[in-house]
């Protein structure tokens, strides 16, 4: 808000000296600020104690967020981004846009977590979901000899396509081509985001479709529908973990730190495991809700280093389509 | 008639023209001013380009070959809620594509009905999934407008041709030669070409239904460089790709429609003696109850799913739909500021050529227009309080083309049965437009308003660039309720946003009929 | 005095030409056969057909290139005189003001004429609930508010049966004597030349004769015009 903030605030310091209470901007992913993402339970929350006004933006998804940033530079209101993932960090840090952070926090990640400026506030692992009435595959292998329909989304357009396109790159290396090419009289259909996807598994056009295995938790919890489940890969699984950065042009900078620092503690932690459907990165003192521990554990968490990202990403990109375009 | 007798004012045509041209050509210089040295074409890209030109065409193809027999029944027959029928046929056109797709595939899907019918009667199951699919999906949206289209020429024919048509006891394949082949020649080739600019920028449907990666059209590349890759010159080059595409096809198509007037006739309303035969009225009834039936049960299935979300929506829906009718109120507002003068140009023309810069807004990808104008009003001020604002506009550009199409015909009758006289009468400017152009236009204008109305409802265009918490659009709210999981509620929106869509197209429709009545 | 200096018309392979002074207050019949270009020597007059030479002056003051609005003439064409959805009351007053802005005065105007073409208690109707002559009548009123030096006719009575048409003629003939405007109408039947025309303009061969006396001409046609009336 610099423009609009620094013409306001010129009109008050010429009628009268008036406390303006902060705002503080952060940017995030749409389904963080619907009525049913975390979004208005994390506001009430922070503003209690922060004696400020915090703003979501929501933005389409990762990827058009950080598009979004770049697009708005030096410029941005924002004083925050909250939902970029791991795939997107080395991209989000070639802006130069991020301030480091000092947030530190005993966290509950599969891995240990070094970034020094960002931190994560929760995480998941990629997994196709099926419903329980059907015998799932073991790996993908398994799974491109089967008959079973899948519906995955575009890694062009879609973070759980990035992520998937990953895992199956991480796992098989320069094999994947051949898993995609098992995998592709399997795929029903790819769609542009998670939303479709899921949407078009739900009205029965797939047997499966990537999305995290903490997904059976958002229909054992708010549905009582025990249905759902996902499948564990003996190959492992690749993780997304969602983190909030600070940018270095913000004009709040001692409030977005306390942002950062909010949004890893138990009170932000205990709202998104049931708001956000994924991981909590800390783990919340009430530990998770009820209906988690019905979900699976992969054993072996696949994670490829943010730095290796965007090169691998081209790479997988090339063998995805033309597995898939044939 | 060699005539001269252009009572319209060109210059504000041509201003708003200009405005159109330069809102999208502004758009793209500053996406490229902000371009790095990026990728060029990929060998993926030649793929998409083929993709995208052929289900374009095949989708164009099929929508109009099926709205002729469509139109033509329903220009010759009278029955019981066909101002109902003709209403609602418009609605998959205004529908959100996700919400459509989910129609489509509770009947046609996998799981969906028909083929739940075909595995009861022992048949081998369809799949949607592929070009098939693709092709099925646009037919669905743009028959409709195909068809109102196409009907709307019908009823151009004065009563008096069919009136004489009948007293020479024409066989219906007289009639057709005679009275509506010349008419299809008029408006077919503008109605294709506009169905097929509009399958251009096809991206969600085209990626969804076409079964995967094969089915990449330029506009997902054109996401691709934007939002994923952030490659801002490959995106410029590929959206220029794309209006070269499509302002090709308009140039082609406009150039062949006939510059053939049909005159007019004393108001008379249409009855029509043809075509009486049982035989006729059989097919006219087979093939009104197809179209009814392909276009009408995918939307059941989404008031059926829409039904029960409704009492699950939350508060922020309502929201929701209040900012869409603001946007939509102010996107016909914008709309006529600039197609009214347009079309007083184009129609004041004997070519109908420069109607092609109409399609401009339309083959132009909202995502580029959208990221073009965040770059330039980012300096200026928070563009997240322009949000509605330009998605009206955008929304407006986007439904200029049909609406030039709408008006521009009878608009052109008008001027050349009433042009000599209001001449002579010395009117011009607004008296013109208020006691002559805007009455005998009251029906087409009435059309035109509530499709952009409609169209502007349901479109979740360039709103996810700029739209903040406060400022959500119903497909918004719609889109971000799916990304919550709540399936149910996110169906109810779908069904709020499908009856507030109808209800300002019949809204704006009924009142146009009305005062051409009155 | 209305004066044609040296036209000429083209329009396509068509040709016209002509060269001639109209004077105010006298009845013009054009006569010539099919296509001879009757219709486009009125079109030009009126403005409507471009001139690739020569000027229209009226009253000394050159009008070949003045929009139609602003000539001294008002023209009545074979179709398409009235507005189907304005009444005949709007129709009417489009002839005083184009704005419909009638003050008191204008609406008074309007109803004199109406009531002059004996419509008067037709004033609300739309033109499609009037008759073929009533519509003409109601073309008329319009002409008669308009009060312009001349009134040109191009066959708006052709539609109509013998009987009506020339009682139209006669209702044109009472308006312009009334007016003391000038009448340049195209006919086909030397009848109603007889009846109204003082003078003859014979437009044959890419050629607009110079007006003359009605009556002569008709007892003692030249051979083309012979030719034509048969």
């Amino acid at each position: 808000m610099k423009a609009l903030t620094l013409a306001a605030t010129t009109l008050i310091a010429a009628s009268a000296a008036v406390a303006e209470t902060p705002e503080l901007v952060v940017y995030t992913y749409d389904s963080f600020v619907s009525d049913w993402g975390p979004g208005p339970q994390i506001e009430k929350a922070f503003e209690e104690t922060c004696g400020c006004d915090l703003k979501f933006v929501g933005n389409g998804d990762g990827a058009a967020l950080l598009a979004r940033l770049k697009l708005e530079g030096e410029r941005s209101d924002a004083d925050l981004v909250l939902g970029l993932d791991t795939s997107l960090i080395a991209a989000a840090k070639e802006t130069g846009l991020f301030a480091d952070t000092d947030v530190t926090a005993d966290y509950a990640l599969p891995i240990e977590w070094t970034d020094s400026t960002f931190a994560p506030y929760d995480w998941g692992y990629f997994a196709f979901v099926h419903n329980k009435d059907m015998t799932p595959p073991a790996n993908f292998k398994a799974l491109g000899e089967s008959d079973l329909k899948i519906v995955i989304q575009d890694p062009r357009s879609s973070t759980p396509g990035l992520g998937l396109l990953m895992w199956v790159k991480d796992a098989y290396g320069d094999k994947a081509p051949a898993i995609w090419e098992g995998l592709a009289d399997n795929v029903v259909t790819v769609t542009k985001g998670w939303s479709e996807a899921y949407g078009l598994f739900l009205e029965g056009e797939a047997d499966m479709v990537l999305s995290y295995t903490t997904s059976p938790a958002y229909h054992i919890i708010a549905e009582e529908d025990e249905t759902k489940a996902a499948v564990v890969f003996d190959e492992g699984h690749y993780m997304q973990i969602e983190v909030v950065g600070r940018l270095s042009g913000s004009d709040q900078p001692e409030l977005a730190a306390e942002f950062m620092q909010f949004m890893v503690s138990d009170a932000a932690q205990s709202i998104l495991p049931t708001t956000n459907w994924m991981y909590p990165a800390v783990m919340p003192s009430g530990g998770l809700p009820q209906g988690f521990e019905a979900l699976v554990q992969p054993e072996n968490a696949r994670l490829i280093e943010a730095d290796k990202v965007p090169a691998l990403r081209d790479e997988a990109l090339a063998e995805w389509l033309g597995a898939l375009s044939q | 008639m060699a005539w001269r007798s252009v009572p319209v004012s060109t210059k504000s045509g041509v201003s708003m023209a200009a405005l159109v041209v330069v809102l999208i050509l502004g758009a793209l210089i500053a996406v490229l001013s902000r371009a790095e040295a990026g990728t060029g074409f990929a060998p993926s890209d030649w793929a998409a380009m083929r993709f995208t030109v052929w289900q374009a065409f095949l989708s164009a193809l099929f929508s109009v070959l099926l709205a002729v027999p469509v139109a033509r029944a329903l220009a010759r027959r009278r029955f019981l809620g066909r101002g109902v029928l003709v209403t609602l046929l418009g609605a998959p056109f205004i529908l959100p594509v996700i919400v459509a797709v989910l129609g489509l595939l509770a009947v046609f899907g996998r799981s969906g009905w028909l083929n739940l019918l075909l595995e009861g009667l022992g048949l081998p199951a369809v799949s949607i999934y592929g070009i098939q699919g693709v092709v099925l999906a646009h037919v669905f949206f743009n028959l409709p407008l195909a068809t109102r289209l196409l009907l709307q020429g019908w009823q151009t024919v004065p009563a008096e041709r069919f009136r004489l048509a009948a007293q020479l006891r024409l066989t219906p394949w007289a009639v057709f030669r005679t009275l509506e082949l010349p008419l299809l020649r008029k408006v077919v080739p503008g109605v294709a070409a506009l169905i097929f600019v509009i399958c251009l920028t096809s991206f969600a449907v085209a990626l969804t239904l076409g079964g995967g990666p094969r089915a990449t059209t330029l506009e997902l590349a054109i996401y691709q460089a934007f939002r994923f890759d952030f490659d801002l010159g490959r995106a410029a080059l590929l959206s220029v790709v794309q209006l070269v595409m499509a302002g090709g096809a308009a140039l082609l198509a406009l150039w062949i429609i006939p510059a053939i007037s049909m005159g007019s006739g004393q108001d008379r309303p249409l009855l029509r003696w043809d075509a009486r035969g049982g035989w006729q009225r059989l097919w006219d009834g087979c093939v009104i109850a197809l179209a009814a039936g392909f276009l009408l049960v995918p939307l059941c299935a989404v008031v059926l799913r829409g039904v029960t979300g409704i009492v699950v929506m939350p508060g922020s829906v309502w929201q929701a739909a209040g900012a869409s009718f603001y946007v939509s109120v102010l996107s016909v507002l914008v709309l006529g500021a600039i197609a009214l003068p347009m079309a007083g140009w184009i129609a004041s023309r004997r070519a109908g050529g420069v109607e092609a810069v109409g399609l401009l807004g339309l083959s132009a990808s909202p995502l580029m227009i959208g990221t073009g104008w965040f770059i330039v009003i980012n300096p200026l001020m928070n563009p997240a309080a322009l949000a509605l604002p330009v998605t009206a506009l955008v929304n407006a550009l986007m439904a200029l083309p049909f609406v030039l199409r709408i008006i521009v015909p009878r608009l052109r009758d008008t001027l050349q049965d009433f042009g000599r006289v209001t001449e002579t009468l010395g009117m011009r400017g607004w008296p013109l437009w208020r006691w002559v152009i805007l009455p005998r236009l009251a029906p087409q204008l009435g059309f035109a308003a509530g499709l952009t109305g409609a169209l502007s409802m349901g479109d979740l265009g360039v709103i996810t660039l700029f739209a903040d918490m406060d400022r959500a659009t119903l497909p918004l709210q719609m889109y971000r309720l799916m990304g919550a999981y709540q399936m149910q509620a996110a169906s109810g929106a779908a069904l709020l946003l499908l009856v507030m869509a109808l209800g300002a197209f019949w809204a704006c429709d009924a009142v146009g009929k009305h005062y051409a009545a009155a | 005095m209305l004066r044609l200096e040296g036209i000429e018309i083209a329009l396509g392979d068509f040709r016209l030409r002509a060269e001639m002074e109209l004077a105010q207050g006298q009845s013009y019949a054009v006569i010539g056969p099919s296509g001879a270009g009757k219709s486009t020597l009125l079109g030009a007059l009126c403005g409507f057909v471009p001139l690739r030479a020569g000027r229209v002056v009226w009253q000394s003051q050159d009008i070949t290139t003045a929009p139609p609005g602003e000539r001294p003439m008002t023209m009545l064409f074979q179709d398409n005189n009235l507005f189907p959805h304005l009444s005949v009351t709007q129709n009417v007053g489009l002839g005083i003001r184009p704005d419909m802005r009638l003050s008191v005065e204008d609406k008074d105007r309007v109803a004199a004429a109406l009531a002059r073409v004996g419509l008067a208690d037709q004033a609300g109707k739309k033109p499609g609930a009037l008759s073929g002559g009533q519509q003409s009548r109601v073309a008329l009123a319009r002409v008669l508010v308009q009060a312009r030096p001349w009134v040109l006719l191009d066959e708006p009575f052709a539609a109509l049966g013998p009987a009506l048409r020339l009682e139209m003629l006669d209702l044109v003939a009472g308006l312009v004597a009334e007016t003391g405007a000038g009448l340049i109408m195209v006919t086909h039947t030397p009848e109603d030349v007889r009846r109204i025309a003082d003078q003859v303009i014979f437009v044959d061969d890419g050629v607009a004769r110079a007006p003359e006396p009605a009556a002569e001409l008709m007892d003692n046609p030249p051979p083309e015009l012979k030719a034509y009336l048969g």
